[in-house]
């Protein structure tokens, strides 16, 4: 047994939610822990290596100071894996990036950020995913992860096999399991866009998507600003809530890109065009 | 002599210690927080009252449902929107989910291997695979009982302004029931296994800030109240909490009546005792446990204490959810201009979160107080008393006055058994960092 793999966790800026779902698996932890030996985990160990086959690498990156420690992760590792939306996306915090660095510090730190405003501790920068600094081998997506998706990855990377991120819709799931559409209940879900992998956990309780997952790489624009007119809604409706988790993954401007072309091609679809009169 | 451990380990979030030495005498002892800003007040600003809860449950990946709770309070303060007695008895009893599980994440695996003199519990795996079982155990039955409710303790889904966007099957909440009442042969080995443990002897009177509550053990609600003899209501937490930025901390420092307080189990304890259920009451004696306290080692016996209250809560929740039911309850909010404040104890302490809402029910202010930030200037005190008692030259004189610790009698500790002290009290505070920062 002296060839299992090394894993390392590490964590940037976030809530450190996703790496306590992984120690809330439970007993699955333990015998996962029979295969892989864990030498690094800041949060939950003191034992420590540098020496790692697996980087699982929590946070998303908002000081250029973090960048170092983040390249010598992936130096030393042979896959990284980001673990949940603020590695993969930025995270909710990336909704500071529609705000002034200066606003923001003043804002919390008040006047003492005027009195030693030189200091490191002010020290903050765009939020960026893991992925803006370093490639990526596989990106566990969810705020937070799926607790089940990780065991999966870790039973991919085990016997060798490569992961598949999913890359249906929530929707998708969402209808296999039968459960109402939100649209039905007359509220706004960024279900038909969001990636799945979730088993749609939010709808499944009544409540609505908020696109934690990020968007998928083909979204169908068609299908979603359909279903929108269908209840009276235009996508501008909703492109302010995709701010929460996908702002820098940029849908609104791929959406808007994308809208542009459909425009163009087929504007009947837009309401009251020339083409419909 | 220089201490600096960078980047502590078993603690949530990024921090470091920092205590310095000229001839024995204490020059500094911090403890240095560098986790990066994320800057939830600034952002939270211009979302919708329906997002808030949203986010806000995202400062903190171990006490979500704290954060979500005191979010929702201060919503819907701000709304004026009136939440049911069925809401009420699903809050308190996530309130006790999320305690017994963040209490055994931090009792077995981030506090017990510094009693144990161990690195961490993954030595234990081979050696006591009973006693990680049984940290697992509790950890995720508080986990799932949170899921049942919330479905997802980390972070909640069905919690929102007004209530619950579905409530769970009594078929569910029956099973929870006996899944709580089989937990009890491991509370039980909990108190014996802490019974065994010995904290440090070391001893720090300070000022004890929690909530109260007239009715029972205070989670959700009630006023603030310090140890001192003060007591404000909890939309007055200004006139007593003021927040400092220090330049050795991301995250804000506080104090009220003196230079520094104390929140969390130890607090709680101290200041509302007589309310824990008599299991609870059983267990402080078993351990010894003669409130006040103040040793801050304590803590983590503290805690041990809530876990075994916050499961016979539970259990007396689930009893009365059974005995009542539980509706669909319709939710209606009309947005409008008003400000309003949560408060809630979070596992490591007092937490409070105040938001300003314009007319559209945007969100145009924010302001959360963490309890491990309002901890750090005490903190910082007690490393620089401890460090003062315990690695003093004995040459020096005054200085000299420990006499209880093992193995260091009449001597000054060699550095990494100082090293390794100051990691155990920081641990004992159960930090949480990047919520302190937020």
């Amino acid at each position: 047994m002296a060839d299992k793999p090394r894993v390392a966790f590490f964590d940037f800026a976030c809530c450190e939610g996703c790496q306590l779902t992984v120690l809330s698996i439970g007993e699955p932890l333990i015998q996962l822990l029979e295969h892989v030996d864990v030498v690094t985990w800041r949060e939950a160990i003191s034992e420590h290596s540098d020496q790692f086959d697996i980087a699982i690498v929590e946070g998303s990156i908002t000081r250029d100071s973090d960048v170092p420690r983040l390249k010598k992760i992936r130096e030393k590792a042979k896959v990284v894996v980001a673990l949940g939306a603020c590695a993969t996306l930025g995270g909710v915090q990336g909704l500071g990036n529609l705000f002034g660095r200066d606003e923001l510090r003043a804002l919390v730190y008040g006047e003492a950020y005027d009195k030693f405003a030189q200091d490191w501790i002010f020290e903050a920068g765009e939020v960026r995913p893991i992925s803006a600094e370093i490639p990526v081998d596989i990106s566990l997506h969810g705020c937070p992860i799926n607790a089940s998706e990780f065991v999966n990855v870790m039973e991919h990377l085990l016997v060798g096999r490569p992961y598949q991120v999913s890359n249906e819709t929530v929707c998708h799931e969402c209808k296999l399991n039968q459960y109402e559409c939100v649209y039905d209940r007359g509220q706004i879900c960024l279900g038909p866009v969001t990636r799945c992998g979730c088993n749609a956990i939010c709808t499944s309780r009544g409540h609505r998507c908020f696109g934690c997952r990020g968007v998928i790489d083909q979204v169908n624009l068609r299908a979603a600003r359909d279903v929108l007119q269908e209840h009276g809604l235009q996508l501008e409706d909703i492109l302010g809530m995709f701010h929460i988790y996908s702002l820098r993954a940029e849908p609104e401007k791929r959406m808007a890109e994308g809208e542009a072309e459909l425009r163009k091609a087929e504007p009947w679809r837009f309401g009251s065009t020339t083409s419909l009169e | 002599m220089e201490i600096r451990v960078d980047h502590l380990t078993r603690v949530e979030g990024h921090g470091n210690i920092l205590a310095l030495l000229e001839d024995g005498r204490l020059r500094q002892a911090v403890f240095q927080v560098v986790e990066a800003n994320r800057f939830f007040e600034g952002f939270m600003r211009g979302r919708s009252w329906e997002e808030v809860a949203h986010l806000a449950t995202r400062i903190c990946g171990i006490c979500a449902v704290s954060h979500c709770y005191a979010s929702l309070q201060a919503t819907e303060a701000a709304l004026g929107i009136h939440i049911s007695d069925q809401t009420r008895l699903l809050r308190r009893l996530t309130m006790n989910a999320e305690q017994i599980s963040s209490h055994a994440l931090h009792i077995y695996f981030l506090a017990a291997p510094d009693f144990l003199r161990l690195q961490s519990v993954l030595p234990l795996v081979k050696q006591s695979p009973e006693t990680v079982l049984r940290a697992f155990r509790l950890k995720k039955t508080g986990y799932d009982l949170g899921e049942m409710v919330l479905g997802r303790h980390c972070h909640p889904v069905a919690a929102v302004p007004g209530g619950f966007t579905s409530v769970p099957r009594l078929s569910e909440v029956a099973a929870m029931k006996e899944r709580l009442i089989g937990l009890r042969p491991d509370l039980d080995a909990t108190v014996e296994l802490f019974q065994q443990l010995e904290a440090p002897q070391f001893e720090r009177e300070t000022e004890y800030v929690s909530l109260r509550h007239p009715d029972h053990y205070a989670w959700l609600g009630g006023e603030i109240v310090s140890s001192d003899g003060a007591a404000v209501m909890t939309e007055d937490y200004r006139e007593a909490i003021q927040e400092y930025v220090v330049a050795h901390s991301t995250a804000k420092h506080a104090k009220w009546n003196r230079e520094s307080y104390r929140v969390g189990a130890v607090s709680r304890l101290n200041n509302n005792w007589p309310q824990l259920r008599k299991e609870a009451k059983d267990a402080m004696q078993a351990l010894n446990l003669r409130p006040p306290l103040h040793n801050p080692f304590l803590n983590t016996a503290a805690q041990v204490v809530e876990l075994v209250h916050c499961v016979e809560d539970s259990i007396a929740c689930l009893e009365e959810i059974l005995h009542e039911g539980l509706q669909e309850q319709e939710i209606v909010v009309r947005p409008r201009r008003g400000r309003g404040v949560g408060v809630v104890e979070a596992p490591r302490g007092l937490l409070i979160h105040d938001y300003t809402y314009d007319e559209r029910g945007r969100c145009a202010k924010a302001n959360c107080i963490i309890p491990t930030g309002q901890n750090y200037a005490n903190l910082d005190r007690e490393m620089q008393a401890y460090v003062a008692q315990f690695a003093a030259h004995p040459a020096k004189g005054k200085s000299c006055r420990r006499q209880t610790r093992p193995g260091g009698q009449g001597r000054a500790q060699p550095k990494d058994e100082l090293q390794r002290g100051l990691e155990m009290l920081v641990r004992a505070y159960d930090p949480c960092i990047s919520c302190s920062v937020h």
